[in-house]
């Protein structure tokens, strides 16, 4: 009860602080949306080997691109205020550090919901046509794997030095994550051995489900998997992402 | 004799690098009673911060034991924290959030309700002459200014403890003057003990009523200002900054002088 409290309270915190800086909402979003705009529209004409039109698959993958390349960098955050001495000030009470941990990251998942939302609607002013109840699911796919990334990058800032070597970790991580996921042009346009490379990446599942939920497909293996795959990433980064959280830095 | 208030046996805290070991602190005893302000000095790299990190639970000791406000540091953090207050070397204020904003999620991470903590507030702006202040983001403070937040979120849930690392770094001479007038009302009004590390021999001198200089990570010498500067210079009309060059220049780090 009071993890709920107490998330709560930071969450808002954060939240409030996001809101005063509307232009980090923006930014986050610059990328993905220039994606949409400039490289979406050269995928009109071509059968991608999933199903549906270009946009069914392309927004899904920059869906999951915004979730991965903002969630893993959120630590850098976290680390500044590190620096500054927030984060101590805030431990030396009688809040727990998994509180700590989880109210920033549903702050994150809130943003990006927010984030997705408007891009969705940007993906359907360019042409994407999907089910309402599909676009739903798949956002709730992206919120899971968002939380997921998001504590891990945490986790990795509270045991890191300094913002240059966040940045390098997370730029080395996240780079291949996402060229192996498949997430600008699917797997299934892939040679046999980068399609079997792809399969260790979880995020690979992620995006196929959601391409599968914006066609309409709901109960399929496909779906069944993505699901399975993101909520146990989400369940051992959230909980890995905790331990690294209340580890002090030796 | 009343519980102290802090009580330290053998704390110890050696940081693994990739080089090997660094032991910051090898072993420290003292205690604090309650009501009591310490001057915890040292030269740089003495292990002061890394000392009240280890008090104030955010740091897990290598060894020793240590109880602070009655709490075991090891079996019961969470008590610890309950009853202390904490301000860091570094200050710990978010540049990007409101005077006001920063006092009450303070309070609320020490569970005090909306209502509660908007009060608390109120009277730490009153206490600590932040009234106008309230609504500016803290990176519009002065260095003053900023000090007496930083000082106010330490005491937002009433500590029984208060921990100071550093406070007076970077003030002018008024706001130090302002600094040590707010400890001395803080522990005479509420009865705080307050732990300070400090650099400045003129603010323990005026501050502490007793002292314990550290050096190499191990306590080099203890008393009160007056015991120190007739020890260890024999000259009673002796500054502090005489005292703790004689101490801390003739002392080998990790043995401790007998005094
Ligand atoms: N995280 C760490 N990893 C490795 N060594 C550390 C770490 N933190 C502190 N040290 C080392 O421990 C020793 C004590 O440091 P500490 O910060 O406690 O000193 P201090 O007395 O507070 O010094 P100052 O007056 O400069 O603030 C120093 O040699 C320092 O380099
Ligand atoms: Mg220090």
């Amino acid at each position: 009860m009071t993890l709920l409290t107490d998330t709560g309270i930071i969450f808002g915190r954060y939240l409030r602080a996001t809101l005063r800086s509307r232009t980090s909402l923006l930014f986050g979003m610059l990328q993905p949306l220039l994606f949409l705009a400039l490289f979406g529209p050269l995928l009109t004409g071509f059968d991608l080997g999933v199903g549906g039109s270009s946009w069914q698959a392309l927004v899904p993958g920059v869906l999951v691109q915004l979730a991965l390349l903002g969630g893993s960098f959120v630590g850098l955050g976290l680390l500044v205020e590190r620096n500054l001495g927030v984060i101590d000030r805030m431990r030396v009470t009688p809040v727990s550090p998994l509180a700590l941990l989880l109210g920033r990251t549903l702050r994150d998942v809130v943003q990006l919901l927010v984030q997705s939302i408007l891009l969705v609607g940007l993906g359907v002013a360019f042409g994407l046509r999907a089910p309402l109840g599909g676009i739903v699911l798949g956002l709730l796919f992206v919120a899971v794997l968002a939380a997921a990334l998001s504590a891990l990058s945490y986790g990795l800032a509270m045991n890191v030095g300094t913002p240059p070597e966040f940045a390098a970790i997370a730029n080395t991580a996240a780079m291949p994550l996402m060229l192996l996921s498949g997430l600008l042009l699917p797997m299934s346009l892939a040679p046999g051995w980068l399609d079997a490379a792809s399969r260790v990446v979880p995020l690979r599942y992620t995006v196929d489900a959601v391409r599968q939920v914006f066609q309409g497909h709901y109960a399929n293996a496909t779906v069944l998997t993505g699901a399975a795959v993101t909520v146990a990433l989400a369940a051992a980064c959230v909980f890995g992402g905790a331990r690294l959280f209340s580890r002090t830095r030796a | 004799m009343p519980e102290p208030a802090i009580h330290v046996r053998g704390l110890t805290r050696t940081f693994t690098l990739a080089k090997g070991p660094v032991h910051a602190v090898r072993g420290i005893d003292l205690t604090v009673r309650r009501g009591e302000i310490l001057g915890f000095l040292g030269p740089n790299g003495a292990g002061k911060t890394t000392t009240v990190r280890m008090l104030t639970t955010l740091l897990p000791p290598s060894g020793g034991h240590a109880e602070v406000a009655g709490h075991d540091l090891l079996a019961d953090p969470a008590g610890v924290r309950r009853r202390i207050g904490y301000v860091a070397q570094s200050g710990g204020l978010d540049p990007a959030c409101g005077v006001r904003e920063e006092l009450i999620t303070q309070g609320r991470l020490h569970r005090l309700t909306r209502g509660q903590a908007g009060e608390r507030a109120e009277e730490l702006a009153r206490d600590l002459a932040l009234v106008e202040l309230m609504e500016r983001p803290t990176v519009a403070l002065s260095g003053g200014q900023r000090r007496r937040l930083e000082i106010a979120l330490g005491l937002v849930n009433r500590p029984e403890v208060l921990f100071l690392d550093e406070p007076s770094t970077g003030l002018d001479p008024g706001s130090r003057a302002e600094l040590w007038e707010l400890v001395r009302r803080v522990r005479a009004v509420h009865g705080t003990t307050v732990f300070l590390t400090t650099h400045y021999l003129d603010e323990a001198d005026a501050l502490a009523d007793r002292i314990v200089v550290v050096d190499g990570g191990a306590v080099v010498a203890e008393g009160t200002p007056a015991e120190l500067k007739s020890r260890h210079t024999g000259d009673p009309a002796a500054s502090l900054q005489d005292a703790f060059l004689a101490i801390t220049g003739r002392a080998t780090a990790g043995e401790p002088l007998s005094i």
